[in-house]
């Protein structure tokens, strides 16, 4: 197996699910078989290839110069009159707060 | 007019100029098909009626004044709900968002709505738009509207299915690994996933940022055109959007295909492809050919690596992205004692069995010790497969494949196991890697009546070019091959 018991419970804590045994149990199997599949990637060597970390593309030159992407907007303050219509989806919110249980131990 | 009558959006264009229907009554009618045949399909999962009706009315007030219509006056459309409508429920086809109503539209509906379009309501889909066949919803399974006992593929198979049973004129769907075109040739009708950053993503609820894609369905390759001139282009709202000028596709795709020159790689027509796909692709490619195109072998060797590739990519950025849901800002909350109770409680309930199953294996290849042995040499590996795209555009002008390596499959088949459903994707998690615009036309039947796609890939921004190769395709017969 490429998982194990405790993986898979590692995981589902630090994903926040909580699992029922079923699905512990389940899921290492599945992994275990998507893993092993995904090992066909050990197959290339990669050493001197660079990750592509993001999708985005130069336009092709016959249509045109500029950047397909150009540089970020400016970072400038726009008034934004949106909380209500935001609070207003939260399970349980306090204006201009959103409610959770305690965090802080007194 | 008829309950059977089909309608394209020229045709619905000319019936409101001439009078012979009005927007309201066009509107009105695809909501009886609805009703008549959605209980079956289970391809709607919201109507937005009032909004549907009042934007009739503004098309037909314009009509009225004898104003020159905008490209999409009129014309009944559906929605993916990933996609954000504001005022209608939009859930992802999860129970977290079971009772999520957006306070924004997403550009591309924004778009649709100024282009005079009337959206009907929100289609079905795999939870998060994370599945191949529509299987996944925690709303139930959409049924194949040609063949009711099979799949119609996905994630967008509400979509798919609404466009193929007359029940919209056309859709939005989005595509991340291949769940517009995958739907496409499932049902039988035109499918187009664009350029990554050519269609504004902003109002998208995200899967797995740098492959999600907006992108229509269609009955004509006409109306693909039509839409795509709407939906594409810069918007400042959606930071990795294009900046590039967007031409007017309906002029376009009318110039011959003659001359344009075809690969076609070896690598998508090995084991795993269905006979009868590849006999029915192979004529597809003699037509094309018989149009002028010349037909060039082409090798794209790391293709059989795109589907690991793309379950490590997917998985690692869906595992970030759903963190989001946490029962705190919108959606279901499940009680807890803790925060962390509450937040791990409204997960387990509200999340179904392959949104956590790509969360868990997201969050293993990030995890410490893992991140370079999966998601690092993943990503290297996406270079690679991109790498091959570029290379073979050296060459020809546009790559053709099969869609999908099966016809649609039956309910319940590819269930069980996961890896099997995954690799229902293969020839279109490649072009997802790379970027590139990609477009599935009908392609025949097989000889059960199940529809083939065949696809059609261009180089970046390129949608012209595809669209081109797909009209030539559909006016010398291609579809019914």
């Amino acid at each position: 197996m490429k998982i194990s018991r405790e993986d898979v419970l590692r995981v589902a804590e630090l994903a926040y699910l909580e699992l029922t045994p079923e699905e512990i149990e389940t899921y290492q199997g599945q992994l275990d078989g998507i893993l092993t599949y995904i090992e066909k990637l050990n197959e290339l060597d990669v050493s001197s290839v660079e990750p592509m970390a993001q999708g985005l593309f130069k336009q092709p030159e016959t249509t045109g110069a500029a950047d397909a992407h150009p540089e970020l907007r400016e970072d400038v303050l726009c008034p934004a009159d949106v909380s209500s219509a935001i609070l207003s989806q939260a399970p349980d919110a306090s204006a201009p707060f959103f409610r959770v249980p305690k965090v802080i131990e007194r | 007019m008829s309950a059977a009558e089909s309608w394209t959006i020229a045709g619905a264009r000319s019936a409101l100029e001439e009078k012979k229907v009005s927007a309201r009554e066009l509107a009105s009618e695809f909501y009886r098909r609805i009703d008549k045949r959605n209980p079956e399909l289970n391809a709607y999962l919201a109507l937005s009626p009032e909004r549907a009706y009042a934007q009739a009315d503004r098309v037909d007030a314009s009509i009225a004044r004898g104003e020159v219509l905008p490209p999409l006056a009129g014309v009944p459309i559906a929605v993916k709900d990933v996609i954000s409508t504001r005022g209608v429920r939009t859930t992802c086809g999860s129970k977290i968002l079971e009772t999520y109503v957006p306070p924004y539209d997403a550009t591309a509906v924004e778009r649709l709505e100024n282009a005079g379009a009337v959206i009907l309501g929100k289609t079905n889909c795999d939870e998060f738009a994370m599945g191949s066949s529509n299987e996944n919803s925690a709303y139930g399974l959409v049924r194949n509207p040609v063949a009711p006992d099979r799949v119609p593929g996905g994630s967008s198979g509400g979509s798919a299915a609404v466009v193929a049973a007359g029940l919209a004129v056309a859709s939005l769907g989005t595509d991340t690994g291949g769940s517009i075109r995958q739907p496409g040739a499932l049902c039988g009708i035109p499918a187009m996933m664009p350029t990554y950053g050519r269609v504004s993503r902003y109002g998208l609820i995200a899967f797995a940022s740098s492959l999600d894609k907006i992108g229509p369905f269609t009955t004509t390759v006409a109306d693909t055109a039509a839409v795509m001139s709407v939906i594409a282009g810069h918007d400042p709202h959606d930071s990795t959007s294009a900046a590039v000028p967007v031409p007017n596709y309906s002029v376009e795709i009318e110039k011959p295909a003659a001359g344009l020159r075809i690969g076609v790689p070896q690598d998508y027509f090995g084991e795993g492809l269905d006979p009868e796909v590849k006999d029915k692709v192979e004529a597809g490619i003699a037509l094309l050919e018989s149009l002028g195109c010349k037909r060039i072998p082409l090798r794209m060797p790391n293709t059989d690596y795109a589907t690991a590739v793309y379950y490590v990519i997917a998985t690692a950025e869906a595992s970030s992205n759903l963190a989001r849901y946490d029962g705190v800002r919108y959606g279901v909350r499940v009680p807890g004692s803790t925060l962390i109770e509450m937040y791990r409680k409204t997960r387990e309930r509200g999340f179904g069995p392959e949104v956590k199953r790509r969360i868990m294996l997201g969050t293993y290849v990030l995890s410490a010790g893992y991140y370079d042995a999966y998601y690092l040499r993943a990503q290297k590996i996406r270079s690679l497969i991109a790498g091959d795209f570029s290379d073979a555009f050296q060459k020809v002008d546009a790559i053709i494949t099969p869609t999908s390596p099966t016809p649609a499959f039956r309910i319940g088949e590819k269930t069980a196991d996961p890896l099997q459903m995954y690799l229902a994707d293969i020839y279109t998690v490649t072009g997802s890697l790379a970027g590139v615009p990609g477009i599935s036309v009908p392609c025949g039947k097989t000889r059960a009546g199940l529809p083939v796609g065949l696809q059609i890939f261009g180089p970046h921004f390129r949608e012209e070019r595809v669209l081109r190769i797909a009209r030539a395709f559909e006016k010398a017969g291609g579809f019914t091959v």
